[in-house]
């Protein structure tokens, strides 16, 4: 296997944004990825872009081709691929894209991940997003994604005595990272007892345990780690790639409070890259709802099982912590346009590593993870990134 | 160059009305988060006997009480509404009958969500300008709809005011009007609907606030004025809380919006909004007064006027109508039972 490095990047604004179209968001996000990386559009051997449901948000399918097209690319006739995985579609792209190039048939590919979710009104946006549960057993019968999140919270407060309290610290920390990203769909920091007091979502999830709906897209440029040098000084390597997946429907895990498919993702990416979650400086992980973020640090070996609550109101992942988590603001206070997710997380971490993100700067970041997840956790995508 | 404006005004509001904590709590809703969230108190509730032609023609009672012209020297009645009671058939021929305007008479319905009544002001300003007719008579009204449950539920009511336009003792004189208009879908309603369906969020930033800010700082620029210049600006009120930020966005003051911001105590009125706004303003003011509009139609468009109060004001009969401030006092309360029995949101076999 060859090593990849990333070595362009790209964000567009994340937020409602009534004014842009699917495909100019996606052009935009791919324009400022291979600006970054100067490359020329003739040195791109294939893309890949990851979008939940565009069929459903915008009415469009066949998005892989789209991307190509509006990316000028339609005449060079390049392979490009869609890939879907729910909200781990953007992570899934990017691991495509990494396999592609490690396994040696490509020597630069291009990332992309979209999703444009407000074009539809937000019961249309909850149904769709519950098209990514298991139909017969969960959303027939009216589980929506903050129902099953909620159930796995109110599980996690049974067994570990985990609080309200400390979901709320998840949604506040966030927040205040987010209000330090120009990208952020939500630019401002909230208290704790707003966080408390916000309208009930399903109970114990208020509304600000919840990630909100977002458009928005992300791109990164891969590339053969041995050419990289060719085209930056500030290429970052990812040094784990790695993949899990588990029973569609929540009820059928062994433990609804451990996403087994973070647990193996992790251990894979950990194996590979050869560290232990010790080594890990900075992570971006997927925190669709604060309960989220509080079972990935668990599963990913950050803290032990059950004290992720308490690593929190320790402080321990925030920005000036021992190990900041989401310091994009994550998908609570950033946004979470689902298939631009996972690409963004990686764009985030290289931020960090490249020492380019200001005032969320993460002192001597050498080593990121990212963590994105699909529904309820039938499908995790792990990346350790360090600095090459 | 000839001086056109408002010769006369009147308005009505249905006395009845419902708490916004009413409504939240059939809903389960948290009535606090709702009243600061939506800025709406409690709204107007139009009685089973009130619909768009009553209202209207309560107002253009009003309006001919308080001045001294012929109702025969009305040429041009034109009703802006949403909830015109017949889909064909005119509601302005019912007012026409009622002040003993017709025939010798124009008269069209109008609808532009929630700017029709403003619309209606700017074609009898032409046709006043263009000699067509000595005064024309422009209504915005409605008795709007919301499905229940909708967020729309808490802001939907009744009311509507009527201005006469002429040339001749002109008690606020029109100075200028303009509109900014484009294609928006933001909140509509299809032929045969009982309800309309709106796009959420989308009615905010790309809707009502883009449309107004860009309608109200062309017209500042056409009349080379600032926000300060005015005593009196309104703005449409979908709820309490837009008329207010639209307000500062533009640099006019929380006491400037003060006299014609009335969703909070009747909820939104639509189609006539910012008529009854500009009524409530025209109860309170003084010759010289300079008054700032700009109303709000999803579909969308924004009507924007500059007017400024004349001396003949202090002739015109104001207390012969009941002011509106009177209005928002002659209340009573109802319930939701009521409220749906009412609104005719209760299926009977």
């Amino acid at each position: 296997m060859r090593d990849v490095a990333i070595i362009g990047i790209g964000l567009t604004q994340f937020g409602e944004l009534w004014d842009k179209s699917f495909r100019q968001l996606i052009a935009e996000a791919g324009a400022s990825a291979i600006l970054d990386a100067g490359i020329s559009g003739k040195e791109i051997d294939a893309m890949y872009v990851g979008s939940m449901s565009s069929g459903r948000f915008v009415g469009q399918e066949h998005v892989g081709a789209l991307v190509a097209d509006v990316s000028g690319f339609s005449q060079m006739h390049i392979p490009s691929t869609r890939v879907e995985g729910a909200c781990a579609s953007g992570g899934l792209a990017v691991r495509q894209g990494y396999l592609s190039i490690a396994s040696g048939i490509n020597d630069i590919v291009i990332v992309g991940g979209i999703e444009k979710m407000n074009d539809v009104g937000g019961v249309s946006a909850t149904e769709t997003l519950a098209t990514a549960s298991d139909q017969e057993w969960e959303a027939f019968f009216g589980a929506t994604f903050p129902g099953l999140y909620a159930m796995i919270a109110k599980r996690h407060m049974y067994e570990y005595g985990t609080t309200k309290k400390q979901l709320a610290q998840v949604a506040v920390k966030n927040h205040a990272n987010g209000a330090l990203n120009p990208n952020a769909q939500y630019k401002k920091p909230i208290s704790l007892e707003y966080a408390m007091n916000a309208t009930m979502v399903a109970d114990p999830l208020g509304l600000m345990d919840c990630a909100p709906v977002s458009d928005g897209a992300a791109s990164i440029v891969l590339c053969a780690a041995d050419i990289a040098k060719k085209y930056t000084k500030k290429s970052v390597k990812i040094i784990g790639s790695g993949q899990g997946s588990d029973t569609l429907a929540l009820h059928a895990r062994r433990d609804i409070c451990t996403l087994d498919a973070t647990v193996h993702a992790g251990k894979m990416a950990y194996k590979q890259a050869k560290i232990t979650p010790k080594n890990i400086n900075l992570a971006e992980v997927h925190d669709c709802f604060t309960i989220a973020e509080i079972c990935a640090i668990e599963d990913l070996g950050f803290v032990k099982k059950g004290e992720g609550g308490k690593a929190v109101e320790n402080k321990i992942t925030t920005l000036d912590g021992s190990l900041p988590v989401n310091t994009s603001g994550g998908l609570k206070s950033k946004g979470h346009p689902v298939g631009a997710t996972g690409v963004a997380q990686i764009v985030e971490i290289t931020q960090q590593l490249r020492g380019e993100a200001r005032k969320r700067q993460v002192k001597d970041a050498r080593i990121g993870l990212t963590h994105n997840v699909g529904g309820s956790g039938a499908t995790c995508v792990v990346h350790i990134l360090e600095v090459a | 160059m000839m001086e056109v404006g408002i010769i006369s005004y009147g308005a009505y509001i249905p006395r009845f009305r419902i708490k916004t904590e009413e409504i939240a709590k059939v809903w389960g809703k948290e009535p606090e988060s709702i009243k600061n969230g939506l800025g709406i108190f409690e709204k107007s509730v139009p009685s089973p006997d009130q619909d768009v032609a009553t209202i209207s023609v309560e107002a253009a009672r009003a309006a001919i009480l308080r001045c001294n012209i012929n109702p025969q020297d009305i040429g041009a009645i034109y009703v802006g509404s949403e909830s015109h009671p017949y889909a064909v058939k005119p509601t302005g021929t019912i007012v026409g009958e009622a002040i003993g305007a017709t025939p010798i008479l124009q008269v069209a319905d109008y609808e532009f969500a929630c700017k029709a009544g403003t619309a209606a002001i700017q074609t009898c300003m032409a046709l006043v300008k263009s000699d067509m007719v000595k005064y024309g008579l422009a209504i915005g009204a409605d008795t709007s709809q919301a499905a229940p449950g909708d967020a729309l539920e808490y802001a939907a009511s009744a009311g509507g005011a009527g201005f006469i336009i002429g040339k001749e003792k002109i008690i606020a004189k029109i100075n200028e009007t303009c509109s900014y208009t484009t294609d928006t879908p933001d909140f509509w309603r299809r032929e045969g609907k009982k309800y309309p369906a709106h796009g959420g969020r989308f009615t905010g930033t790309p809707a009502y606030f883009k449309h107004i800010t860009c309608n109200a700082k062309n017209l500042m620029e056409k009349m080379n004025t600032k926000p300060k210049d005015y005593d009196y600006a309104i703005f449409h009120q979908p709820n309490g809380k837009f008329p207010v930020t639209v307000a500062k966005m533009l640099g006019f003051t929380e006491e400037q919006i003060k006299q014609g911001l009335l969703c909070p105590y009747i909820g939104n009125t639509y189609s006539g909004a910012v008529m009854v706004g500009l009524a409530s303003v025209l109860d309170a003011a003084k010759p010289n007064d300079r008054i700032f509009i700009a109303s709000y139609g999803s579909g969308a468009g924004s009507d924007a006027f500059d007017i400024t109060v004349k001396d003949e004001i202090k002739k015109l009969k104001r207390e012969k109508a009941p002011l509106i401030s009177q209005m928002l006092k002659d209340k009573e309360y109802v319930d939701y039972a009521t409220y749906a029995k009412f609104r005719d949101l209760l299926v009977l076999e």
